[in-house]
């Protein structure tokens, strides 16, 4: 054989050798890499940890370090759990924020999340089609979690698909209408009775636009999926659906629907109340409170902690009135949920951690006076999700040791407005919907019936696709 | 006819015969020395095949997939068909091809007519070089949040300036019909030094004789732009364009950080930000890997064409 033609042919070999064991390494990185889950522990499922067992967790959203206080207690937290679990090692991830959704969504596709993961209401679905996370119905009880019955069951729901459930909560939220007091009393309206209507919101926000140097009446968001999240809020205010009780249809495009649409463009373009910069995001709406040039936006109560904290506005300056409508108020919240291939004694384990420092009285972020010697806030209207003796005893602990205005969220307490969650698949849906919403806050010319009878094809389009 | 071939065979053979062992000796010094280049190159086709050529065969794939509930289904055209009926495709497809002819048009020619500037200064040439380039090296995220600030409607720079020379001020990047002009004037502002540094090299390629020549014959600058520098440096500029379509056709940071990739009334979705936007909003990477593929396809077209471009310059 010539001799070059040797060489070429030994080096096209080894070249195609070395291709193939790429390819080879590149295809077998999906393969799983978790540990077993023996029967023999899925037997005693609903049985507590037991306080011998020897095991290893890694679980996230430990607080960052540019959170000395929450770190501080995290840590402490973990010290009194290995006090009573000496053998259960906590591989704590640091994360902030907890979740990021693109992030979550190439973790889970490289199954790289933690053993106990962080994520939002919303994401069950998305996580279950990853098939991702471990079915816990059997290890959560009145034994692992005491305060399981004062649970409120809509946001247990969320958590729940075919009857299974797949994750514990570890706070929630129902929105409401917050507002610049400051700005009530120098546009001379009464701090202590927010506006509970549409009609008395845009009286309110026409009286504090007055006020004039760039304060704008009231605010909305309308970009990054938060247009259509905002959309969504105000539509159950008014008593709306954004889908059939199925999920395989849209159901806003309804004399609710329109008028949430028509209230804002009447207050952008007819009131102009609120301000010329639009397409705003998370976090633009408390940026503009915090510096007292926004009287009125639909939020959580977690924005106010996000205004003092970290804007360094004054608890003193804001309020909170219940959701305008009252019909129902948007519900969501975070909760923590166990890779697919987390052993028993992983998922007794992490449930025990869960339970205690998200779900007892007196301990974790239970622990008022903690968090009050701690300098951080105490008493705003979040977590909210317990009831019966439970929610008693919270709201003892909470006047207790009270650090922020409580009476500032007292019309929020007052009326009791039942909570929903979000659609399912809620982010493709909010997509749809911030083009409308962004349309009658930039369009002088918008037509609300065809906005929403386009979002309302192309909500159709993407459940079927869902289908 | 055997005696031909014979003949002619032995006029390829080497003209001395070696020793048996002298030539085994050379075979393995010559494969040895071949093994070690190709080992490096084996070393890149690695790095290539792991990180570049396996992810573009997974998204073909990827393309006929749909995955739920842990289980990898094929669907055939399903996904094609998919974004083929979302109104968004055309729309994304709409706005990239306005962007990517807005950015040619200003991020073309404003970096072209500062490098034929820069060129032609005596003085000072280095320091405005170094001012020229200084934005490339300011990182995106802040580059784009300066210019939410200057767009601003109530508060910006730009509107203010407007205000101040009593003209008509804008939304910017709140208005459907400018948001995407708003964004073109950021990229460009963030990239055109980059540009200008390679025009000013392909410039400075053409032989000063010419500008002398053109110099003694009375020629303006202007006369010498069009005569001189542009018949020397089209082929180059040329291909930069073509480069520059494949670039901004991919146009993703700029419009997502401004705009939050989508702008008011969609007017900013680009389709690397659907891609984006199913990938991980919607979690269907079905929908997002077919949508890549036909980008691909598209932009094949434009790289067979540099390709093509690029043989006649050498």
């Amino acid at each position: 054989m010539n001799r070059d033609r040797l060489l070429r042919r030994t080096v096209a070999l080894a070249a195609a050798a070395g291709l193939a064991l790429t390819a080879a390494a590149c295809s077998s990185s999906g393969s799983s890499s978790s540990g077993n889950s023996g029967d023999s522990g899925k037997a005693s499922a609903g049985a507590a940890l037991d306080p011998n067992t020897k095991v290893t967790i890694s679980i996230d959203c430990q607080p960052p370090t540019t959170k000395p206080a929450e770190r501080k207690e995290w840590a402490d937290d973990i010290a009194a759990f290995n006090k009573q679990y000496p053998n259960v090692t906590i591989n704590a991830k640091d994360a902030s924020p907890c979740e990021d959704p693109a992030a979550f969504t190439a973790q889970l596709k490289g199954k790289t999340q933690p053993d106990a993961f962080y994520t939002y209401f919303t994401d069950l679905s998305q996580v279950l089609d990853a098939d991702q996370a471990e079915d816990i119905s059997a290890y959560v009880n009145d034994q692992t979690v005491p305060a399981l019955k004062d649970i409120d069951p809509s946001v247990m729901a969320t958590l729940k698909s075919d009857g299974k459930l797949y994750g514990l909560p570890t706070t929630n939220y129902k929105m409401g209408l917050l507002y610049n007091r400051k700005l009530f009393k120098q546009a001379g309206l009464d701090p202590e009775k927010p506006p509970t209507t549409w009609a008395e919101i845009r009286e309110d926000a026409k009286k504090i636009a007055a006020l004039g140097n760039g304060v704008n009446g009231y605010g909305d968001y309308s970009a990054t999926n938060q247009g259509g999240w905002h959309y969504t809020a105000e539509l159950y205010g008014l008593g709306g659906s954004m889908t059939t009780e199925d999920g395989k249809k849209a159901a806003f495009n309804t004399p609710e629907g329109k008028q949430v649409l028509q209230n804002l463009k009447d207050m952008r373009w007819t009131d102009n109340t609120m301000g010329a910069t639009q397409s705003l995001k998370w976090p633009d709406l408390m940026t503009q409170m915090s510096t007292n040039k926004l009287g009125m936006y639909i939020g959580a109560p977690d924005d106010i902690t996000y205004m003092v904290q970290t804007l360094k506005g004054s608890y003193e300056d804001y309020g909170m009135g219940p959701m305008p409508g009252q019909k129902a108020a948007l519900l969501g919240g975070a909760d923590y949920m166990f890779k697919k291939g987390s052993t028993p004694d992983q998922i007794k384990a992490g449930i025990a951690w869960i339970n205690f420092k998200y779900l007892t009285m007196g301990k974790g972020q239970f622990d008022y006076a903690r968090t009050k010697a701690d300098g951080l806030p105490v008493g705003l209207p979040q977590p909210f999700f317990f009831g019966g003796a439970t929610l008693d005893a919270d709201n003892k602990a909470k006047a207790a040791s009270a650090t922020v205005p409580v009476a500032n969220y007292a019309p929020y307490l007052a009326v009791q407005v039942p909570g929903k969650t979000e659609p399912a698949n809620a982010q493709q849906i909010y997509k749809v919907l911030d083009n409308a919403v962004s349309s009658v806050l930039t369009d002088k010319n918008a037509n609300v019936d065809k906005l929403l009878s386009d979002a309302e094809s192309q909500v159709n389009q993407v459940l079927a696709n869902l289908q | 006819m055997a005696a031909i071939s014979v003949s002619a065979r032995r006029k390829t053979e080497p003209p001395a015969q070696e020793n048996p062992s002298q030539g085994r000796a050379a075979l393995r010094q010559r494969l040895r020395r071949h093994l070690t280049g190709h080992g490096f190159l084996l070393g890149a086709l690695l790095c290539f095949a792991c990180f570049s050529w396996w992810p573009m065969v997974r998204e073909v794939i990827m393309s006929f997939q749909k995955t739920k509930r842990g289980k990898t289904t094929w669907v055939g055209m399903d996904n094609l068909d998919r974004i083929f009926q979302d109104p968004d495709f055309w729309h994304a497809w709409r706005n990239t091809l306005l962007f990517t002819v807005l950015a040619l048009v200003l991020g073309f020619a404003v970096p072209f007519a500062v490098a034929v500037l820069l060129n032609e200064l005596r003085h000072a040439k280095s320091y405005l070089r170094v001012l020229v380039y200084l934005p490339v090296m300011m990182p995106p995220v802040a580059s784009v949040l300066l210019f939410k600030y200057f767009y601003n409607p109530s508060y910006g720079l730009f509107n203010n300036v407007l205000h101040a020379l009593h003209l008509p001020t804008s939304a910017w990047l709140n208005s459907p019909d400018m948001a995407m002009l708003s964004v073109v004037i950021a990229a460009t502002w963030m990239n055109m030094g980059g540009a200008t540094l390679i025009y000013l090299a392909a410039l400075q390629g053409i032989p000063g004789e010419l500008y002398e020549a053109a110099e003694l014959d009375g020629a303006s600058l202007l006369r010498r732009i069009w005569h001189v520098t542009i018949p020397q440096t089209r082929l180059i500029l040329s291909l930069l364009l073509l480069l520059q379509v494949v670039a901004t056709m991919q146009v993703f940071v700029e419009p997502y950080l401004l705009t939050g990739g989508n702008g008011p009334q969609n007017s900013t979705l680009t389709v690397v930000n659907l891609i984006y936007q199913y990938a991980f909003s919607f979690n269907n990477y079905g929908s997002a890997s077919a949508l890549g593929l036909v980008m691909l396809l598209v932009l094949a077209g434009f790289s067979a064409l540099y390709v093509r471009l690029s043989r006649t310059t050498d």
